[in-house]
């Protein structure tokens, strides 16, 4: 029995670890709609900058002054990056903040080897709480019972915080409605920054508390960043209560589930979150979310088909990428060939995000069953190529029609969410059913036939169809589905009244995306002659959103040209540069600033300005349409 | 039709001419690949030693006269992207071999990309036994003593502790899992009478130390056996200690007397831990004290196993081409095949059999002096010794 007692408060330690890092995401998400991909690396520079003032000065007061000085100094470097960044782009589209800062996670992980060294670091045991708490036979440490009292109480100052100020009633009126919070007066620019300046606080403070009990590492964040997102999710968006409770739910059944399977810890919060989402579409605590007023900007240059010129400029441009061959060498060829390949990747996510308004945080899953689905007709089946990559790419098409279903009955961030929590579990699948896909050791030898193994058949082959399944998807987003789909993206009432039954037709979009992802990671599998767990994985996901937010969200195929750019620059860095993560942060950073609706947004705006030559009047006129929901 | 024929053989000649060209040029290239961004507190050791190499390789004249050039790239820890890397070197850099990786999925990726492109592999670090045997190939070779090894090395002190109720903490993927599954078989063949109590399975970097170490307490075994390194090993560590957890128990564990493991913990290493490791402030031989002595001389630092895997994987590179006096693969791989050169362990050889180099790893036991992690009672263990016999290593590799 004491063994099940202190296993409880175990599991109730490190959920306080957990909620700390969580509350601050949950309040900043509330307040400002940014999706803080940045949260785990001030969580981070929380620990880094705890670990040198606690080594600096010793005692009682040096190691707790330093936490909380250290938590200060990364609020303040928080503040900062409000509002140097994040100001400049409150306006851009949904979503895009998390390029601004997935550019700075990149860029504090190489500054963090660079200034502390690459070694990982243990700093010192709390003062006064060093030893363990005996009961009945069982030992507790006293720093879990110190961590199991901070919880509620950071819990409590933060309820007191918002219902007991000013300040946090105005939080929680721009929870609900930050226009009309604008609108009544208050200046939303400072409130904005402080809400993020405690965010910050509160990860900093996670991160510098961990010091007794972890290393002090460059991975830190990428440790915590999504865990914390799930447990925000879990609890409802913008519930402090609700991130609290989900993560005591999450790390009790860690601890107790490891007992009966121990190797459940890899996979359970994407569980949870997954259950969670289908039995509660908002998280355990959160409300449905009001209709978010849509950003003024969106749409307000209507698509349109390209025009004969601009048909003809694809096509020379196509044609120029087909010459490659004649004159580059076969590494040009094989990157081009990968380029041409997460293309296809990219404009299949791009499908759903800026056509459907869906976006997806797991797009890899169905660009990795791709894959596999090659592999395992290849290597188990022993089929031609050529079947197998018109058979593999079902596999994705499965995969996202089953997830698909689920996922489209939510909208928003929920909708995210609950795609990562599949991929996921797809990913885990794939890394623990070692007897059918190898584990994480991959599955090998998925070459090319010889009609494609020369680098320039298969990079034309690659050309060939990130062509024709551009032009597919183009196609269809002038046709009466793609039209019934952006319907339902603009106005789901709406659509809804005039008889689009929408979550068909958003599931439709859905599975499209996902076998057009699986026919890319087809051609990954034999391009890189193996499949691997991470061909589904989290970073891969990322790398999709950010090629379609730079590309730009609100354009017909601008995740071509994002895909191109990143992929192209992120090969050339990493073989070129030691610090490839700083230079491509640095550089996605400052795309966001320069570039606040993507590349090929950017342009278009430009291209629009030079045909009019008169100030645009029409974002104006779009506003009262967009709001009069 | 015929027109873009031509043009595509027009263009393979060029490349085929300009690669004679850099085949002709005076300096020998090396590809190197390794994951620098991702686990620097390895990778950034295992560079200075490889670069250390190099030099000392032109400052006594380099390959047969020829200038040895290394040209290292970063794989950032995705298999995916070791094999654009890995093109690069050989396609558009002319490398004469590639060698380096750490991970064992990229281990595995790089060899496969080897054995297609029909090009020379070493691999510096991968632990899987994969490697060598059930997925080795004609073109792979390894340096590092294997996970089969590192466990026999273990076992033969490991077996006779009177301990026999095990349980076993390892990170869940494929080097903890067969890390656990190679002892868990050797054990069991020395000692039948051996119960395995509790299993836990972290995932690796991710490890709830606190509940982990209440679990493997509960099932109350006498020994434990330990795969986790790194940060995973640091809270472990810390959480066995503050909860009594290794009191009165062997602790067995992998890797954990490498300086790169052992040194973060400081006043917190556990004593009386049975590892393998690189105890580097006790080897007293001509050849360490010679490797000790340049490396310290260099950097004005202490080196740490990657120092010595990056150092010996590039010495041992240039005494393959030197000996195959060529950089055509195959003539490599007939040079490779039995080759012995001396390292700062020792001499050690590069087997003929499953392309598996010979050199060993320390085992001794943990201990704390002046707040700082050593490794005590170290002895070296020849790889050569903990491999199994010829006839079930031809089981275990496919044919070439």
């Amino acid at each position: 029995m004491a063994f099940y007692v202190v296993q409880f408060l175990t599991g109730l330690a490190s959920a306080a670890s957990l909620f700390l890092v969580a509350s601050g995401l949950s309040i900043i998400f509330g307040v400002t709609r940014i999706v803080n991909f940045a949260h785990g690396a001030f969580y981070m520079i929380g620990a880094y900058i705890a670990f040198t003032l606690t080594e600096r000065f010793s005692g009682a007061f040096g190691f707790w002054g330093g936490v909380v000085v250290a938590a200060l100094a990364v609020a303040l470097i928080g503040v900062l990056v409000e509002m140097v960044l994040l100001r400049r782009i409150y306006h851009a589209p949904e979503l895009f903040q998390l390029l601004g800062t997935f550019g700075l996670t990149l860029m504090v992980e190489d500054l963090v080897v660079l200034i502390w060294g690459p070694d990982d670091l243990v700093g010192r045991r709390a003062p006064g709480f060093k030893g363990a708490v005996d009961f009945f036979g069982q030992n507790i440490p006293s720093y879990d019972l110190f961590l199991i009292a901070l919880g509620p109480i950071v819990l409590g100052i933060l309820w007191l915080l918002f219902q007991r100020t000013r300040w946090g009633v105005l939080v929680r009126a721009a929870t609900q409605d930050r226009d009309m919070v604008a609108a009544l007066g208050v200046n939303q620019k400072w409130l904005f920054t402080s809400v993020f300046a405690v965010g910050v606080f509160l990860a900093a403070l996670g991160g510098a508390l961990q010091i007794p009990r972890d290393a002090v590492h460059h991975a830190m964040d990428l440790r915590i960043i999504v865990e914390v997102f799930v447990v925000v999710v879990i609890g409802g968006l913008g519930s402090i209560v609700g991130a609290f409770v989900a993560a005591v739910l999450v790390s009790e059944l860690n601890a107790f589930g490891i007992l009966i399977f121990p190797k459940i810890s890899i996979i359970l919060v994407f569980l949870v979150m997954a259950v969670v989402l289908i039995v509660r579409p908002w998280g355990l605590f959160g409300k449905p979310e009001a209709a978010a007023r849509k950003t003024p900007g969106l749409t307000v240059n209507p698509w349109r088909p390209l025009t004969s010129n601009e048909r003809l400029a694809a096509l020379a441009a196509l044609v120029v990428a087909a010459i490659l061959p004649l004159f580059a060498g076969n590494y040009a060829l094989t990157v081009g060939s990968e380029i041409a390949i997460f293309v296809i990747f990219a404009v299949s996510l791009h499908f759903l995000m800026s056509v459907g308004g869906l976006a997806s945080f797991g797009h890899a899953a169905y660009f990795g069953l791709g894959a596999y689905g090659v592999a395992f007709l290849a290597k188990m089946a022993g089929l031609p190529m050529i079947v197998c990559l018109l058979l593999g790419p079902l596999l994705g098409c499965m995969g996202a029609a089953v997830f698909g279903f689920f996922a489209v009955q939510l909208s928003g961030v929920y909708f995210a969410m609950l795609t990562l929590a599949f991929a996921q579990i797809v990913w885990s699948i794939a890394f623990q059913w070692v007897s059918v896909t190898g584990g994480d050791n991959g599955i090998l030898g998925v070459w090319p036939a010889s009609w494609a193994a020369s680098p320039s058949h298969f990079y034309w082959l690659a050309l060939g169809v990130a062509a024709l399944v551009t032009i597919a998807l183009r196609v269809m987003v002038f046709s009466p589905f793609g039209y019934a789909l952006r319907a339902t993206r603009d106005s789901l009432l709406r659509s809804e009244a005039v008889g689009i039954n929408a979550k068909r037709i958003q599931w439709t979009a859905f599975v499209i995306a996902g076998t057009t992802a699986g026919i890319g990671g087809a051609l990954f599998a034999y391009l890189k002659g193996s499949v691997f767990p991470d061909n589904l994985g989290i970073s891969l996901s990322v790398d999709a959103l950010v090629m379609v937010l730079l590309g730009g969200v609100e354009t017909v195929s601008g995740g071509v040209i994002g895909a191109i750019v990143y992929k192209a620059l992120n090969i050339w860095l990493v073989s070129q540069t030691d610090l490839s993560k700083l230079v491509l942060g640095g550089f996605i950073v400052l795309i966001v600033v320069v570039f606040p609706k993507g590349i090929v947004g950017m342009l278009e705006v430009l291209a629009q300005r030079r045909r009019k030559s008169s100030p645009p009047g029409s974002s104006l006129l779009a506003k009262p349409i967009e709001s009069a929901e | 039709m015929r027109a873009r024929n031509y043009f595509v053989g027009a263009a393979f000649a060029v490349l085929a001419g300009s690669m004679g060209h850099s085949a002709l040029a005076q300096d020998i290239k090396i590809g190197e690949i390794n994951s620098y961004s991702l686990l620097p507190s390895f990778t950034e050791p295992y560079r200075k030693g490889w670069q250390l190499a190099v030099e000392e390789i032109n400052a006594a004249g380099g390959i047969n006269g020829k200038k040895l050039v290394v040209i290292s790239k970063d794989d950032g820890g995705k298999p995916a992207d070791a094999q654009t890397a890995a093109n690069e070197l050989v396609s558009s850099e002319g490398v004469a071999m590639l060698t380096g990786t750490f991970l064992s999925n990229i281990g595995l990726a790089v060899s496969d990309f080897a054995n297609q492109k029909k090009v020379f592999f070493l691999a510096a670090e991968p632990l899987t036994d994969a490697v060598t045997w059930s997925k080795g190939n004609k073109y792979t070779f390894r340096l590092r003593p294997s996970n089969y090894m590192q466990a026999a090395m273990l076992v033969e002190a490991a077996s006779k502790l009177p301990a026999k109720r095990w349980a076993t903490i390892a990170p869940n993927y494929e080097y903890g899992q067969s890390a656990v599954a190679v002892f868990k078989k050797l054990m069991s063949e020395k000692r039948p009478d051996i119960q395995w109590v509790d299993e836990q399975w972290p995932p690796q970097g991710k490890i709830d130390a606190g509940p982990v170490v209440q679990a493997v307490a509960q099932a109350n075994p006498e020994a434990i056996l330990n795969v986790t390194f790194g940060p995973d090993l640091v809270k472990l560590v810390r959480e066995g200690n503050t909860r009594g957890l290794f009191k009165g128990r062997e602790v067995v564990s992998f890797l954990t007397g490498e300086p790169e493991y052992l040194d973060p913990l400081k006043d917190e290493t556990p004593e009386g831990w049975i590892v393998t490791g690189y105890p580097w402030y006790s080897i007293k031989t001509p050849e360490h004290d010679a490797f000790l002595k340049a490396y310290q001389a260099k950097y004005n630092d202490y080196p740490r196993l990657g120092s010595i895997v990056g150092y010996q994987t590039i010495k041992a590179a240039a005494a393959i081409l030197a000996k195959a006096g060529s950089t055509d693969t195959d003539k490599m791989i007939a040079a490779a095949e039995g080759i012995s050169m001396p390292s700062p362990f020792g001499e050690i050889t590069f087997r003929k059999i499953d392309h598996q180099s010979t050199l060993g790893a320390f085992v001794g036991k943990t201990a704390q002096k002046d707040g700082k992690g050593v490794m005590v009672d170290a002895t070296y263990k020849k790889g050569s010794d903990y491999l199994p016999g010829d006839a079930e290593v031809e089981k275990l590799r496919p044919k070439d």
